[in-house]
């Protein structure tokens, strides 16, 4: 799956996304040990990391592509495939979870006819995701609309949002 | 504003400035606060103040975290004759009441008599605040603010005046522990680093603050990040090193920004960089970000995530004291560690000393969670019971329910029963009834809660977390959510329950790391005290608490994710 075929995300695409790839690594000097760092700059400028995408930084910071990607797979945070236009994040820490999370993920879940599995609608419009914890603790149960984080929502107020989403 | 200034003529300017001012409003920004338009409640205040003519003789300010998160916006205004400056307090501030806050204060002078002051509530006035203490009074993004606070004054006085094996030995006398649960005193830890061989140290501050329910350590970084740095810095010049990693997580991009801000600003007064008050001191601190691990919580795993690596543990010892990042002998303090670290120095170990128990110094802040009435961040004396912290500054469990347990140490802790209210929260306390301090996470539970449902909860997320490079916490994970999956389910037996403390056994005593050594203690701990909720799920089919779907009945959703570990 590191093969993928060029794709509009494609770093060959001559894209300006690449060239800021490329200054972000030139800024840490090329370091290996830099590799996390560059996996963050790289999901924020392409939104997922790609095959093509690893495997540029795997050449750029002489790191083979095994390890690539077994530290782009290991963290959470990373994803390999592109998410939704929107993206409903689901906080489901202790103090969300015993005030209701379990529900509201549900809820929304069937909504967008999601699962654990797929998280994120056919027609690329939304994306559901679980949060270990977004510290938010204090206004549990915690949900995060792209990136606002909203606090004490009920199940049919989050549903309503997303619902806005699909439309 | 002179790069040449010193300490303390940047905070007599600014102090001298503030006290001619009219009045000051502050607006908390921490992200209960935020998530509820603090921002447009800030710009409102700004606005009003303009269009008023008031805008060079008011100051407006956003702070860091005021604790109270579930009724913020919160608002504090001070004014008055610079001898005699008065207070006030006010929560829940939407933008017309902010708008009409200003309005008055810019015409009378005062704020309205009709707005409810809540500032000598107990939840504010039961506090004892070091680590917290400016997080509400300064603003985190402008430095000078925090310098007339006295942000760095400690610093200087530690490499101006003192050498850095008296600087271990204060923290020592101090009886500083390690706040990011397991409680090693910071004085040992500091000296094995300062006496270890190597041709460079490294200074990292975790604040991958992975425990769900728990955001001391977020609140900390957004509303007082120098404070951090000072301690780092502190703790740098007393252990020989000149290069610092703070490690936090992707989860708080307010926090990253903050801090990186808070870098280059003290950089540019020459508070951190090369030869830091014109002494031989260098010290440079740099931002790592996390990427979603829990494991990475744990300190050589943080070390292989600083490296660039997968966060995997490796055997101890060597410990990171003696050999951690790139072998080099690594200071790794939790970031509340280091922020009580300027106010000792500053303060004196003595007086730090003063405050808390006789084993356990200074004070603790939690993250008051789950279902309590006031939910938020507060700091208390070490040795505060657990009954004054839930009922006198919670204000108790919400809806008329009744406390069923307070759990700490989020998966690696356990729970507390009511019949230990009146336990004093301190390190051995906690252990005694079979729980941890753990970073500081406090979760309250009401009857409403099942928890065999909460004990199946900590599992899967450890299960979820677990690294996977040794196999009883791979496996062992797997098998005990399983287990509790079927008692949940209501197909459970009674020998689920003799397995289940097998498990937990080999768990304990054979995983290569503290997140498989401790991932069975909320199983064990609600075992222990809450058994006869298990017996009613395995011996009659039922939740008591109404929560687990039993085999048969249409009860709550069940809200577990199918079993994904590959």
């Amino acid at each position: 799956m590191i093969a993928e075929p060029a794709s509009a995300t494609s770093p060959k695409g001559g894209d300006k996304r690449l060239k800021m790839l490329d200054a972000a690594m030139r800024r840490q000097q090329f370091q290996a040990d830099a590799l996390l760092e560059v996996l963050h700059s790289a999901q924020e400028l392409y939104g997922f990391l790609s095959g093509e995408v690893l495997l540029h930084i795997g050449r750029s910071l002489k790191v083979p592509p095994s390890r690539v990607y077994g530290v782009a797979t290991f963290y959470n945070h990373f994803s390999l495939k592109p998410k939704g236009e929107h993206t409903c994040t689901v906080c489901m820490g202790t103090a969300c979870y015993v005030k209701g999370a379990g529900e509201i993920l549900g809820r929304v879940r069937d909504e967008l006819g999601l699962s654990e599995r797929k998280s994120t609608t056919d027609d690329g419009k939304a994306s559901v995701v679980v949060a270990r914890c977004v510290g938010a603790c204090g206004i549990a149960p915690a949900v995060v609309f792209d990136q606002e984080v909203a606090g004490g929502l009920g199940p049919e107020a989050v549903v309503s949002r997303v619902r806005g989403w699909i439309r | 504003m002179s790069p040449t200034d010193s300490l303390e003529e940047i905070a007599q300017r600014r102090n001298a400035a503030r006290a001619e001012r009219k009045c000051r409003v502050s607006v908390c920004s921490g992200l209960g606060c935020e998530s509820v338009g603090a921002g447009a409640v800030l710009e409102k205040v700004r606005a009003r103040m303009r269009l008023q003519g008031l805008a060079e003789e008011s100051e407006v300010h956003l702070t860091g975290c005021r604790g109270l998160c579930q009724r913020g916006p919160i608002v504090e205004v001070e004014w008055g004759p610079a001898e005699a400056k008065e207070r006030r307090l006010y929560l829940d501030v939407d933008e017309a009441c902010a708008d009409q806050l200003a309005l008055e204060m810019a015409t009378s002078g005062a704020p309205p008599a009709s707005l409810r002051d809540h500032g000598g509530e107990p939840f504010f006035t039961r506090q004892t605040k070091i680590v917290l203490a400016n997080a509400g009074v300064i603003d985190p993004e402008d430095i000078e603010s925090c310098i007339a606070a006295g942000a760095y004054s400690a610093l200087e006085k530690a490499v101006t005046e003192k050498k850095p094996a008296e600087v271990v030995q204060m923290i020592t006398e101090s009886g500083l522990r390690g706040r990011g649960g397991a409680g090693y005193p910071t004085g040992l830890k500091w000296s094995t680093v300062a006496k270890a061989a190597g041709t460079r140290k490294y200074v990292v501050c975790n604040g991958d603050e992975g425990d769900p329910g728990a955001f001391m350590d977020r609140s900390v970084l957004e509303g007082d990040p120098h404070e951090v740095l000072e301690g780092m810095a502190i703790a740098a010049y007393a252990v020989g090193a000149e290069q610092g990693f703070i490690y936090v997580r992707a989860e708080y991009p307010l926090a990253i920004k903050r801090l990186r801000a808070a870098i280059k600003q003290a950089e540019r007064l020459n508070l951190l960089g090369a030869h830091i008050f014109d002494t031989g001191f260098n010290f440079r601190v740099d931002v790592r970000t996390g990427a979603g691990a829990f494991v990475c919580g744990e300190e050589t795993a943080l070390i292989a995530s600083i490296e660039g690596g997968r966060g995997t543990p490796r055997p101890r010892p060597p410990y990171p004291a003696v050999s951690g990042l790139w072998g080099q002998p690594t200071l790794i303090n939790n970031v509340e560690t280091l922020a009580n670290v300027a106010a000792i120095v500053r303060n004196g170990p003595a007086w730090f000393a003063g405050i808390g128990t006789e084993k356990s110094k200074g004070t603790k802040v939690f993250a008051l969670a789950g279902k309590i009435q006031n939910t938020g961040l507060i700091e208390v004396p070490m040795g505060m019971t657990l009954r004054e912290i839930i009922f006198d500054i919670g204000g108790g469990i919400p809806g008329g329910k009744r406390f069923k347990a307070a759990q700490t140490g989020g998966p690696s802790g356990g729970c507390i029963p009511a019949q230990f209210l009146d336990l004093p929260v301190d390190y051995e306390s906690l252990q005694q009834v079979g729980t941890i301090m753990g970073s500081g996470g406090l979760i309250v539970m009401d009857e409403s809660s099942c928890m065999v449902d909460v004990a199946k909860f900590f599992i899967e997320f450890c299960r979820e977390e677990s690294c996977g490079k040794c196999i009883p916490c791979r496996a062992g994970t797997v098998q005990i959510h399983d287990i509790l999956v079927r008692i949940t389910h209501g197909l459970g037996n009674f020998e689920d329950l003799e397995k289940l403390e097998d498990l937990a056994d080999l768990l304990r005593n054979t995983s290569l790391c503290g997140l498989g050594q401790t991932a069975p203690n909320p199983v064990v701990s609600t075992i222990r005290y809450f058994r006869d909720e298990y017996l009613a799920h395995v011996n009659e089919h039922r939740c008591p608490a109404g929560v687990c779907a039993m085999a048969g009945s249409t009860a709550a959703r069940e809200p577990s994710r199918a079993h994904s570990v590959a």
